[in-house]
């Protein structure tokens, strides 16, 4: 166990490497930079620019720089906003984006989970129809649709809910975006297990349960829910990187200032090293999280051993 | 102990389950009737897909609906129709007095949860165990089907065990609660020879031992010669040959009975091939309208290809479905 | 098979000897071993020849195997009606915009004269509250007619998803095929570059890239997006195919062809590849509308298509900014572009049941 935390551990250094390097590479290969917006600077107060940023140095040791920058977790001053440290920056918009994210997987895994299981329970009822049509839906409207509408509907419709304006997590300003990251969530999980409960539900295992005399609650509950939502366990760990994108898109609809909002306005200001901060903080996430999810599900199944 | 008026624990008549599918209906088990006697072990025999193990399911109403379905007949256990009873009333009859064993012991045991939990569940359930009554039973019946070190292996998951060693849980489950029906499906079939020798002896000495009735369930004539009392004979869906087991090996009066003993591999004869009847069993879902067994049968008639065969009475207890059941049960005797 | 086959070149495979007792002539043998051609198309002989050999191990006549996917295709009642909305939808977008132009005179990017327009609501009504059907889902803020552009932005979007599933489509059964025919170290190299581009993430690279390298021609930036898009989409499309290769190049047809000195990217291309094409058409059918699915939120973020290119993202985008006063301008677009991707999704799905049977629901 230890050593297969270590070993992923250690694969996930190169990794994070190649998408810092990938994403610095992309931003010196594009033409232009930071400053280029800017029009007519004189030429010394240019010079000046590039000798503050070290742009005036070869391009090895500007790599060298910033790695030192990303091996030491302090990512040094944003161009954009002067002053603010990128590792400040950082943390006072990790807790928009992370409380709106974590709440809404959450709420898809306990919403698409039963929903998921009553409609293999049920299957070819008019349950299982109405729930798989409704999470075909929810896959396919485009959250930045649905948050627009789900407005539409609950605050200048309705005058139930406010649409938008950060005011910490515990108020009713979450409600919204969070269900509109949600959505999809809630419609693959949902899917994932009425396949992963339909397959297990044909077991040889659950035909034991039911052959001892067990009843058809206790079959689900304690016998078939565990099997039928390994795939959905598999799949947090892309969803984490999916969800990245959804609240990029909820936090831009609501006004949010998270991370998401954050990292779009760095790469349209072509600011290095906030992007170069933003990149690595989520790629190290990620990947931990993977590790987390993995982990997890050696847990959750008795016969994975690493 | 309550049995019906004749001294049968279980009567099965004319039971038929169907399948729908998209090729048509299935009719998987068509019209089967067997006896079960008080203490007895009754063989039921036949190739896979013959209805046999449908035919056992649908004793217990384990039958997934839909697809399938029990259209007609009956089923007195201990002289109740379980057919007729409510879901409550037969979930109090399986695991408690009819249990079940499985053909794959690998798949059987539910590979998320400790041996301990699975085998507790059971007498909690039906006998009303506490936890630790539960689980000092649960180590006696481990001890019971001969696993070693019981007490260290209650904590293990299924995974961890041999496919032998499962099928022992897997028969300590279904004898937790003393029932008066052990049905096995197939339980030696996913196990290795020596192994199967050994879960067969198991068996027959639990059943020495409980005075439970079996019913088991094989496609290896060999599996059930030493074990039964009486043996059925299936193929697609139907009964094909009822009889004693010493008769049956000694005098079948059907001509796919015979096909399945020649099949069986003699170890007194040194060379020669082992006999395989030709051609596989038929599309239950489109019979022809003669014999089932027509097409691969070796003495096959004009009329057996036309008209389905009759249940002939050979003996008090011998039936065989043949339109020349009594010609080939008196070819057997004379090579007898 | 694996490792001393270590480079893809167009060499001539020796003929073995061993293999010869197949009894297959030389020039084709895989149909032969069918007896007759019926196919114009050799490929799509091949595939169904030995899709079915693969999995039924027996051949049934004819072309049952397409035959009876298409018939249970058919009579799965949501993918049918998605091939319907499909085929409406993208025939509309096609010639939708200039019948339109035609009849009422309305381009998509006309603007007309008189501003009262601007204000034209779509259930039919003009803005003096006469009847009309002029605008039926009213105009854009600067008094376009909304569905000539909504049509129009179907074109657009259409084509990012098929050229767009067409490039990962190419990346992914080129990388695929190629590592499950060499195997070996070759295929565990590739498969673990892949494995390592999965827990990317990716979508960051993406908006990195659209961003720095943003054209100021609506043209390249499509281009642009053709390529972003469909160089992150194949990684699945390479697994699905390896996996099929893997369990098809030991097949007998495959060893036929080698015994007969085919080389080995004719194998993989002309021989393997086709019988592959089952779980590629599924999987290609459901990228489709998860590649519109992205095209649509870089468009809502401003990486995607750019004006006057209007794509259904960028329309909905565009209704946001309106849409306590004019809601239609996000529903129109929104709901047309939810509706294709529903459809879609469903056909992909069908597709997966009908081709697949082991996993029909039931």
């Amino acid at each position: 166990m230890l050593r297969f935390i270590i070993r992923r551990l250690l694969i996930t250094v190169p990794m994070i490497l190649v998408v810092i390097t990938l994403t610095w590479g992309l931003i010196r290969l594009a033409p232009g930079n930071f400053y280029s917006g800017e029009k007519n600077i004189p030429k010394e107060i240019e010079a000046n620019i590039r000798a503050k940023y070290g742009l005036d140095k070869p391009w090895y040791v500007q790599y060298g720089r910033m790695l030192g920058h990303v091996v030491r977790l302090d990512f040094g001053i944003s161009l954009k906003y002067e002053g603010q440290s990128v590792n400040k920056i950082i943390m006072s918009s990790l807790p928009v984006s992370a409380s709106v994210g974590i709440t809404a997987y959450l709420l898809a895994l306990v919403l698409g989970i039963v929903i998921g299981s009553v409609a293999a329970l049920r299957q070819n009822s008019i349950w299982d129809y109405a729930s798989m049509a409704l999470a075909m839906l929810g896959i396919s409207i485009p959250n930045f649709v649905l948050g627009p509408m789900l407005v539409l509907l609950f605050s200048l419709s309705l005058y139930w809910l406010p649409p938008s304006r950060w005011q910490g997590f515990a108020s009713r300003n979450i409600i919204l975006p969070v269900l509109t990251l949600s959505a999809i969530y809630i419609a693959y999980i949902a899917r994932l297990t009425r396949a992963g409960m339909l397959e297990v539900l044909r077991s040889d295992y659950i035909r034991t349960a039911r052959a001892k005399g067990l009843r058809e609650s206790q079959v689900v509950i304690r016998h078939a829910l565990r099997g039928g939502i390994m795939p959905v366990v598999s799949f947090t760990g892309p969803a984490l990187a999916f969800l990245l994108t959804g609240t990029v898109v909820v936090e831009r609809i609501f006004a949010l200032p998270g991370l998401g909002n954050y990292f779009i306005q760095a790469a349209l200001n072509r600011d290095e090293p906030l992007i170069i901060g933003i990149v690595a903080f989520i790629a190290m996430t990620l990947l931990l999280m993977n590790l987390l999810v993995d982990i997890t599900y050696g847990f959750l199944d008795p016969r994975i051993r690493y | 102990m309550r049995t019906s008026a004749n001294g049968n624990l279980l009567e099965v008549k004319d039971l038929r389950t169907y399948f729908e599918t998209e090729d048509g209906v299935v009719k998987a088990v068509d019209g089967v009737s067997f006896e079960v006697r008080q203490g007895e072990t009754l063989g039921i025999v036949g190739e896979s897909g013959s209805g046999k193990s449908v035919a056992n399911l649908s004793l217990m109403r384990l039958i997934p609906e839909p697809p399938g379905k029990i259209v007609s007949g009956s089923i007195a256990f201990r002289g109740r129709d379980i057919l007729k009873l409510s879901p409550r009333e037969v979930r109090a009859i399986r695991g408690q007095q009819i249990a079940m064993i499985f053909q794959d012991p690998m798949t059987s045991l539910n590979p998320f949860m400790r041996i301990s939990r699975q085998l507790m569940e059971v007498t909690q359930l039906h006998l009303g165990h506490s936890k630790q009554q539960a689980r000092e039973h649960a180590i006696r019946m481990l001890e019971v089907v001969g696993i070693p070190d019981a007490e260290a292996r209650l904590e293990s998951y299924p995974h961890e065990f041999s496919g032998g060693m499962r099928q022992r849980v897997m028969i300590a489950m279904a004898l937790s609660c003393q029932p008066e029906l052990l049905i096995a499906d197939e339980p030696t079939t996913a196990l290795d020879v020596t192994i199967q020798a050994q879960i067969l002896e198991l068996i027959k000495r639990l059943k020495g031992e409980t005075g439970a009735s079996v019913i088991l369930v094989t496609h290896d004539l060999g599996v059930v010669a030493g074990m039964t009392d009486h043996i059925i004979v299936m193929y697609a869906g139907k009964v094909f040959e009822q009889a004693p087991t010493s008769e049956l090996f000694e005098q079948p009066g059907n001509p796919y009975t015979r096909g399945l003993l020649r099949s069986v591999p003699d170890p007194a004869a040194e060379q020669g091939k082992l006999y395989q009847i030709p051609g596989q069993p038929p599309d239950l879902a489109r019979l022809p309208s003669g014999c089932p067994f027509a097409p691969r049968c070796e003495r096959v008639q004009e009329i057996c290809r036309r008209e389905f065969p009759p249940f002939v009475q050979l003996t008090s207890e011998h039936y065989s479905l043949c339109h020349f059941a009594d010609e080939v049960y008196a070819e057997s005797q004379r090579a007898a | 098979m694996d490792d001393e086959r270590s480079t893809p070149q167009h060499e001539i495979e020796p003929v073995k000897p061993a293999l010869t007792p197949l009894g297959t002539p030389p020039e084709s043998p895989i149909r032969s071993r069918e007896g007759d051609i019926i196919h114009t198309a050799p490929e799509f002989a091949i595939a169904e020849a030995d899709v079915r050999s693969a999995e039924a191990g027996e051949f049934v006549a004819g072309t049952s195997l397409w035959k009876d996917a298409w018939r249970r295709l058919l009579k799965n009642r949501l993918a049918v009606f998605g091939m319907i909305v499909v085929f409406v939808v993208a025939a509309l977008s096609i010639i939708g915009p200039s019948i339109i132009k035609k009849t009422t005179g309305y381009a998509p990017d006309y603007i007309p004269p008189d501003a009262a327009l601007i204000k034209s609501f779509p259930p039919f009504r003009a803005p003096d509250g006469a009847f009309s059907w002029k605008h039926p889902m009213g105009t854009d803020i600067q008094g376009r007619d909304l569905f000539a552009r909504v049509l129009q932005g179907g074109q657009i979007s259409l084509l990012v998803g098929v050229i767009a599933t067409v490039v990962s489509l190419i990346i992914g059964v080129g990388y695929g095929a190629v590592s499950g025919y060499l195997g070996g170290r070759f295929d565990n190299l590739m498969m673990r570059i892949v494995d390592v581009l999965y827990s990317l993430p990716y979508i960051i690279l993406v908006i990195v890239l659209l961003a720095v390298f943003r054209r100021n021609t609506p043209l390249g930036q499509l281009v642009l997006l053709f390529v972003a898009l469909g160089s992150v989409s194949w990684l699945t499309m390479a697994r699905i195919v390896r996996g099929q290769v893997l369990s098809l190049k030991n097949q007998e047809f495959v060893l036929a062809a080698r015994a007969t000195g085919v080389s080995t990217l004719r194998i993989i291309f002309r021989h393997i590849v086709p019988n592959t094409l089952g779980p590629v058409i599924v999987y290609a059918t459901l990228t489709i509308p998860s590649v519109m699915l992205t095209e649509a939120f870089l468009s809502f973020l401003g990486f995607g298509v750019q004006p006057p290119m209007s794509s259904w993202g960028t329309l909905a985008t565009d209704g946001i900014q309106n849409i306590a006063v004019f809601p239609w301008q996000l529903i129109f677009p929104g709901v047309t572009m939810a509706i294709m991707l529903f459809s879609l999704n469903f056909v992909g799905d069908g597709l997966r049941d009908a081709l697949d049977p082991q996993m029909r629901k039931g």
